[in-house]
């Protein structure tokens, strides 16, 4: 490990897990490793990317704010985990160790199953069965327990879910299994029930790893908040106060560049606020002394002293919050297809193999041929296929879009996005950039060394405004010049020398629109239109959006006037000014003529509204609150994500109907020669190992899903 | 039918090593983080992140 670290290797190590959201790839990874495990005392660090969690070894004497500081060098925000977060259940870790003990014992019964079935007879016969019955017996009562645990939880509560059958069939076999062991029968169907738990659980591991994935961005809603203040105590020293201990009265000083961690009213300085998280609207609100500032909103130009009003559970934040929590009350009611499947199909299944029993009874074979031919039917038309049915074509299908880079947070999401037939789009920040973007034909027409005196004023400032010109020159090739004596004034702009002529690069004096002027002494000033443009793509992607039959409207909580602007370059009606509860009744009202809604938003005004709607998608951009809330995150800028993941839920619906078709179509074809009293153990294995392989064989065509 | 006193237990010892194998990396945690593991294979230095 860290052979240089000077502190002596007998001192007791302590462990800190730190929470790293802005983790995704091997590069950020290797980063946070290396950074770490660089500080004095720190023996090892150990990144956990699915969790986005790193776990650091250490010396007692090194605290989290070394760690903490040490990953703010590199780039990588980062916060101590709080103790209900780490107590997170992972849906996958329970099924593994079953899955591995089914899979060992269906191969090693299947071994012995295979001599059976070509034609071992009498002692051999019995032996195979016995070794079958002492491996299958404890492997199917350890890794059948998933199915056993939740079927006895519906059964209390009087319901019926997909497990009660499967575990009536498992028991059933089980003990008819044994039984012909113990007479020294001809046939013992270890093998098949232990086949039927294996598949099962593949399905529901599948599943789960879907739904693991979608909790790796839930600890995100609370870090929205700035985590505390500084705050100015009578005395006039500062002090930091975590945002849980913030209480009305106190004064926060607000850096530039800081999130508010309470809602408060300005008592000193003045600056300029980015609300667009909050109310989606796209211009810097300008604040001054006696303004109301909330929560969640980012101090862009000055440092600004706040008196606290609200803290805590009474800010806007937790109000939106709040709002959220309400929202998604009735997303959870939406029953899973594979749920309503086992809904018609537990009945089904129970009444055949009853009426099979009753039929042989009636035609006069005895107790125990009808028992082994009701269980027959059981184990046939047991739910191998249907199990696999969803789960296989959803992984397959997210996995798809993955690779486009859209982030599919659920299962059950890919099933509502093929229902839509409405689409809401909020305009910053989902159908635009949102961000301010200098007007790219202005920026040609800058000379040479205008361009470059505006590039080495902007590159002195984290406005951003100059961050967006920055970029936009660098991107053009310039180089900066050396600009002297460069001095930011909070909410004027940037001043400085350049070859001894005064140049300044800040607010322009006309008020139409956002705009950033350069003004080099002895020139004419220029004005750079600072613009949020469309998403690249936008035009294209609504269009395809139109042409699958979906309706498209803006749903904006900016003013009338930009909503227009952008509704007019797009083509489509929109509402403007809408808060986060209008979002919401928005989405309601149309709910209540029977639309299925797609919301694609990414503010924290949008919160409600994206977990009220029957799908929702953001862009990477987005807020965390708009992230977590949005059943879908599409990576990078372009709008094309929108109409390929509705094609790809829409083309993975119809192959998990397809699916449905071939697995019953199997059963269908079984079980007369269940009823009839024809299935031996080996019809039983090859019904369920084919219909299965065929369903997954289908399912792996949605590979090009969204192509 | 000697074969066979030979044959089964191997098999099955076989079988259970794979077991006990499984087990094994379960409880080291080789299976928290299968994402990372995919990624940490194009880490493009040779000796690691930790030195």
């Amino acid at each position: 490990m860290n052979a240089l670290s000077p502190i002596p290797a007998e001192a007791a190590p302590e462990t800190t897990v730190l929470v790293v959201p802005g983790m995704h790839c091997a590069g950020c990874m290797a980063k946070v490793e290396r950074a770490l495990a660089a500080v004095p005392g720190v023996s090892s660090a150990r990144v956990n990317l699915t969790a986005k969690q790193v776990r650091a070894e250490h010396a007692p004497q090194v605290e989290a704010a070394d760690l903490i500081a040490a990953l703010d060098a590199v780039g990588f925000a980062s916060q101590p985990r709080s103790d209900e977060l780490s107590k997170a259940p992972s849906a996958v870790k329970p099924l593994l160790a079953p899955l591995g003990v089914a899979a060992f014992a269906c191969m090693n019964v299947m071994l012995l199953s295979v001599s059976v079935w070509s034609g071992a007879e009498g002692s051999t016969r019995s032996l195979f069965h016995w070794i079958s019955a002492l491996i299958g017996i404890p492997a199917i009562a350890y890794s059948g327990t998933p199915f056993f645990k939740s079927a006895l939880a519906v059964l209390k509560r009087a319901r019926t879910n997909m497990d009660v059958p499967i575990s009536i069939g498992i028991v059933l076999a089980t003990t008819l299994s044994f039984y012909e062991t113990l007479t020294g029968g001809h046939d013992a169907y270890f093998d098949g029930v232990l086949m039927l738990i294996l598949f099962l659980l593949a399905g529901r591991t599948l599943d789960a790893m879907m739904r693991d994935r979608a909790r790796a961005g839930v600890d995100a809603l609370l870090n929205q908040a700035a985590p505390g203040a500084s705050v100015v105590s009578p005395d006039g020293a500062l002090q930091w106060v975590a945002a849980a201990d913030l209480a009305p009265g106190m004064v926060m000083r607000i850096a530039a560049g800081e999130r508010l961690a309470a809602d408060g009213e300005i008592v000193g300085g003045s600056s300029a606020f980015d609300q667009s998280l909050l109310t989606g609207e796209s211009a810097p609100v300008a604040a001054t002394i006696g303004a109301t500032v909330h929560a969640g909103t980012l101090n862009l130009d000055a440092p600004v002293d706040v008196r606290v009003t609200a803290a805590g559970p009474d800010t806007s934040l937790a109000e939106i919050a709040r709002l959220m929590d309400a929202a998604e009350q009735p997303r959870s009611v939406y029953v899973r297809i594979a749920d309503r499947a086992s809904r018609l199909y537990a009945p089904a299944v129970h009444t055949l193999a009853a009426l099979s029993f009753a039929g042989w009874m009636i035609a006069g074979a005895g107790i125990y041929q009808s028992t082994v031919i009701a269980i027959a039917v059981l184990i046939i038309t047991c739910p191998c296929a249907l199990g696999l049915a969803v789960p296989v074509a959803q992984v397959v299908a997210s996995g798809a879009l993955m690779r486009e880079g859209v982030m599919v947070k659920d299962g059950s999401a890919i099933e509502r996005l093929a229902t839509i037939d409405r689409v809401l789009l909020d305009k910053t920040g989902s159908l635009t950039l949102g961000r301010p973007e200098p007007d790219p034909a202005v920026l040609d027409r800058l000379g040479g060394d205008a361009a470059s005196v505006a590039l080495g004023l902007a590159s002195h400032s984290r406005h951003p405004h100059s961050r967006s010109i920055e970029a936009a020159l660098l991107a053009r090739g310039h180089r900066a010049v050396r600009v002297d004596g460069v001095a930011e004034a909070a909410g004027i702009g940037l001043s400085g020398l350049w070859n001894g002529r005064k140049v300044s690069l800040g607010r322009s004096d006309a008020a139409d629109g956002m705009s950033t002027t350069l003004r080099i002494e002895g020139r004419d000033d220029l004005r750079i239109p600072m613009v949020d443009r469309l998403r690249p793509d936008a035009q294209a992607a609504l269009a395809r959006l139109k042409a699958m039959g979906l309706e498209v409207s803006l749903l904006s909580g900016d003013n009338a006037a930009a909503v227009a602007e952008v509704a007019r370059e797009v083509g489509l009606f929109g509402q403007a000014a809408a808060d986060p509860a209008a979002k919401r009744a928005a989405i309601s009202a149309l709910q209540a003529q029977g639309r299925k809604v797609l919301m694609v938003g990414d503010g924290l005004n949008d919160g409600p509204a994206l977990a009220a709607a029957d799908a929702s998608i953001a862009p990477g951009s987005a807020s965390d609150v708009g992230r977590q809330a949005a059943d879908l995150v599409f990576l990078g800028d372009s709008l094309n994500a929108l109409p390929r993941s509705v094609l790809a839920a829409r083309r993975t619906m119809r192959v998990v109907k397809q699916n449905f078709a071939l697995a019953i179509g199997y059963n269908v074809l079984a079980v007369p020669l269940a009823i009839a009293g024809y299935v031996n153990p080996m019809i039983a294995a090859a019904a369920m190992s084919g219909s299965s392989l065929v369903v997954v064989a289908n399912s792996l065509r949605l590979v090009r899903a969204t192509k | 039918m000697n074969g066979l006193l030979f044959l089964l237990p191997i098999a099955l010892g076989l079988g259970l090593l794979g077991l006990v194998a499984f087990f094994w990396a379960l409880r080291r945690g080789q299976f928290e983080d299968l994402d990372g593991a995919a990624n940490r294979i194009l880490y493009d230095d040779e000796e690691g992140p930790q030195g």
